[in-house]
């Protein structure tokens, strides 16, 4: 169908008028952001990052109990619902005897992993969760990306369990999420998580 | 051109000044580009790469640019035409070069019964040197596209080269009315003769005398730049051009041979049309015979600035502290130094300057170094206008682009030169 297109005026058909026009859109951009930079929606990262939200699916980390051992039963629950294959466990028997099982090795192979939620949907006993907000995981071997059990523990909040509630910081969220400090440790900068330094991982054999 | 060893040095002297000139203008115009292009655009630009902790502002990441262009690895592909290949970004980058040899930077110079002038080619030809060089730039496109045995390349070569070709037609008569008003080839006559005033106050500048043809040379220098919107034969982002098959450094020769086209372009611009090396309303005698109060005037202007600007860095520095850690903090005070010690040094110069004035040469010189000033002031704005206009415009569609070549400015700048003529000959010239 034919779209009726309104007749231009000689001023308008040259353009130049317009021409002007945008250019002073343009400048009034170009001079209003030069006076007021920290007016601009740029985020300077990583000096200062964006909030993530609740919901968002970042590094794995195991919870625990009170006493301080992994709610984890080995169930095999979300190994077998991992589309990437990448959680190895092997079980062993709990000391405890009103738990069955507990994980001797819980490996995570985070190059394989894709970040679907799968195992935290899986998991019966709420032992797995994404969200620690750790989105840096960077590394220069691919050996440091097999995270092993010891390293999902790991986890500054998880360290005093009992007062967990008087040791949340302020701001925390519903689901644990604490924001970035404001300004980071004298010689520190904001890259959270040194992935080579904390352990040893071994490629199990049957990857 | 005599040869006299004033004269020959005063010409080797602005051909190295030139040739510094369009060199350094590219990495200020990719820098300009940059960061005036994120301006506007509400984002931040490069700011990161820094030496020894001191960013300047982005800058460093046009040096970083060229480095990394440098170290790419050069591939030529093993069925290209060799020899037509590697010559093209040469042609390319001299003819660029080249085009700038008329222009002059400043007015001539009477020396001891000789005059120096301050063009790198005092010929008869003058304008017709630019065309005829500037013309020779289509052939690095040319061989480009067709040396480089891509069909995409050929394509785009072709269309590069059709496009230039159109709007060589439209920038020369645009020039040939300027050429009409003024009597004159020769670029330095021309510049001297939009010294004088019309009506009592208005300057004879080209753009006064002749406004249409100034806003189509504009036009038309834009697409011989092939820039934004006439930029569709380079494309970037939708369609090919054809430099597909060049890497490393010849391609950072077709991309520094466009920013030198940008800054002869914008030299052209100013030199036809707005007036050179001239200061409005200040002839070259007046400059010399105030040189005893414009000198410090300016110097101490510059100290103003300078004082200025420092307390402006010292403010600066108190944000940067809260922000970062690192050696980036230390740049507010490393400014707030450089001006402060910049201030006090302009402000002893022009005390100096004022208590001994110039004696001698001393004054047409400065009075020459203040109209290269003036001169470099509106080549920058001029390049800055490229820049500013190339990130508000869309993009023209090729048959758009060529119908405005050929239907809009070509008869446009036609009617231009019988109207000129025409009135010309009425008031009796």
């Amino acid at each position: 169908m034919k779209v009726p297109s309104p007749r231009l005026r000689w001023y308008e058909r040259i353009y130049l008028f317009e021409i002007l026009r945008g250019m002073a859109v343009t400048m009034c951009h170009l001079a209003g952001n030069l006076f007021r930079q920290s007016a601009m929606p740029t985020v300077q990262w990583p000096e200062e990052t964006k909030p993530l939200a609740a919901r968002l699916k970042s590094r794995h980390r195991l919870t625990v109990r009170e006493d301080g051992s992994p709610k984890c039963v080995a169930c095999f629950m979300c190994q077998a619902a991992c589309p990437a294959r990448c959680i190895h466990i092997v079980a062993e028997e709990s000391d405890d005897p009103t738990i069955e099982k507990r994980p001797a090795v819980f490996d995570i192979d985070l190059l394989r992993c894709v970040f679907c939620g799968y195992c935290v949907e899986a998991c019966p006993e709420d032992a797995i969760r994404m969200d620690t907000g750790e989105i840096l995981i960077v590394s220069d071997r691919r050996d440091d990306f097999i995270v092993d059990k010891e390293f999902l523990l790991y986890d500054k909040r998880e360290k005093e369990p009992l007062d967990r509630k008087a040791n949340e910081p302020e701001g925390t969220d519903d689901a644990g999420l604490t924001p970035p400090p404001d300004t980071p440790a004298e010689g520190e900068d904001r890259i959270p998580t040194s992935y080579g330094s904390r352990q040893n991982a071994k490629i199990p054999a049957e990857w | 051109m005599s040869f006299l060893p004033a004269a020959f040095l005063a010409s080797a002297a602005t051909a190295v000044l030139v040739w510094a000139i369009e060199l350094s203008m590219i990495p200020v115009l990719v820098w300009l580009e940059r960061k005036g292009s994120a301006f506007i655009q509400d984002r931040t630009g490069p700011n990161r790469a820094a030496v020894l902790g001191i960013r300047l502002g982005g800058i460093i990441h046009t040096i970083a640019d060229v480095v990394k262009l440098m170290f790419k690895e050069d591939v030529t592909p093993r069925q290209v035409n060799r020899f037509y290949y590697t010559l093209a970004p040469m042609i390319a980058m001299g003819i660029a070069l080249l085009t700038f040899g008329v222009i002059p930077i400043a007015d001539d110079l009477p020396l001891r019964g000789s005059v120096l002038h301050w063009q790198v080619l005092k010929i008869d030809a003058g304008l017709l040197w630019v065309f005829a060089v500037g013309s020779l730039g289509v052939l690095a496109i040319i061989f480009a596209g067709w040396a480089s045995n891509n069909h995409y390349a050929i394509l785009g070569g072709l269309r590069s080269s059709a496009q230039l070709v159109s709007y060589e037609l439209g920038l020369g008569l645009s020039a040939l009315g300027i050429v009409m008003v003024f009597g004159t080839l020769d670029l330095n006559a021309i510049v001297q003769a939009q010294g004088s005033i019309l009506f009592g106050f208005l300057p004879k500048w080209g753009i006064v005398v002749q406004p249409l043809a100034g806003i189509l040379f504009l036009v038309a220098a834009i697409a011989e730049c092939n820039r934004t919107p006439f930029d569709l034969p380079e494309g970037e982002s939708e369609i090919i051009g054809y430099h597909v098959e060049y890497s490393s450094l010849k391609f950072a020769l077709f991309f520094m041979a466009e920013y030198v086209n940008i800054v002869v372009a914008a030299a052209l611009t100013t030199t036809l049309f707005f007036g050179g090396w001239q200061i409005p309303w200040v002839t070259t005698e007046s400059l010399e015979a105030h040189t005893g109060i414009v000198g410090p005037a300016i110097l101490a202007g510059t100290a103003v600035v300078a004082l200025a600007l420092m307390a402006l860095s010292l403010a600066w520095s108190r944000k940067l502290h809260r922000l970062y850690t690192d050696a980036r903090r230390h740049e507010g005070t490393f400014w707030a130094i450089v001006l402060g010690i910049g201030a006090v040094a302009a402000a002893a110069a022009a005390y100096f300057v004022y208590a001994h004035p110039l004696g001698g040469i001393g004054p047409a010189v400065f009075a020459r170094v203040v109209q290269f000033g003036a001169f470099m002031a509106k080549v920058v704005f001029f390049s800055f206008l490229f820049i500013w206009v190339r990130w508000t415009l869309p993009r023209f569609r090729y048959d758009q682009l060529m119908s405005l070549g050929w239907k809009n400015i070509l008869p446009l700048a036609l009617a231009n030169v019988a109207v000129t003529g025409i009135v010309l000959r009425w008031i009796g010239r």
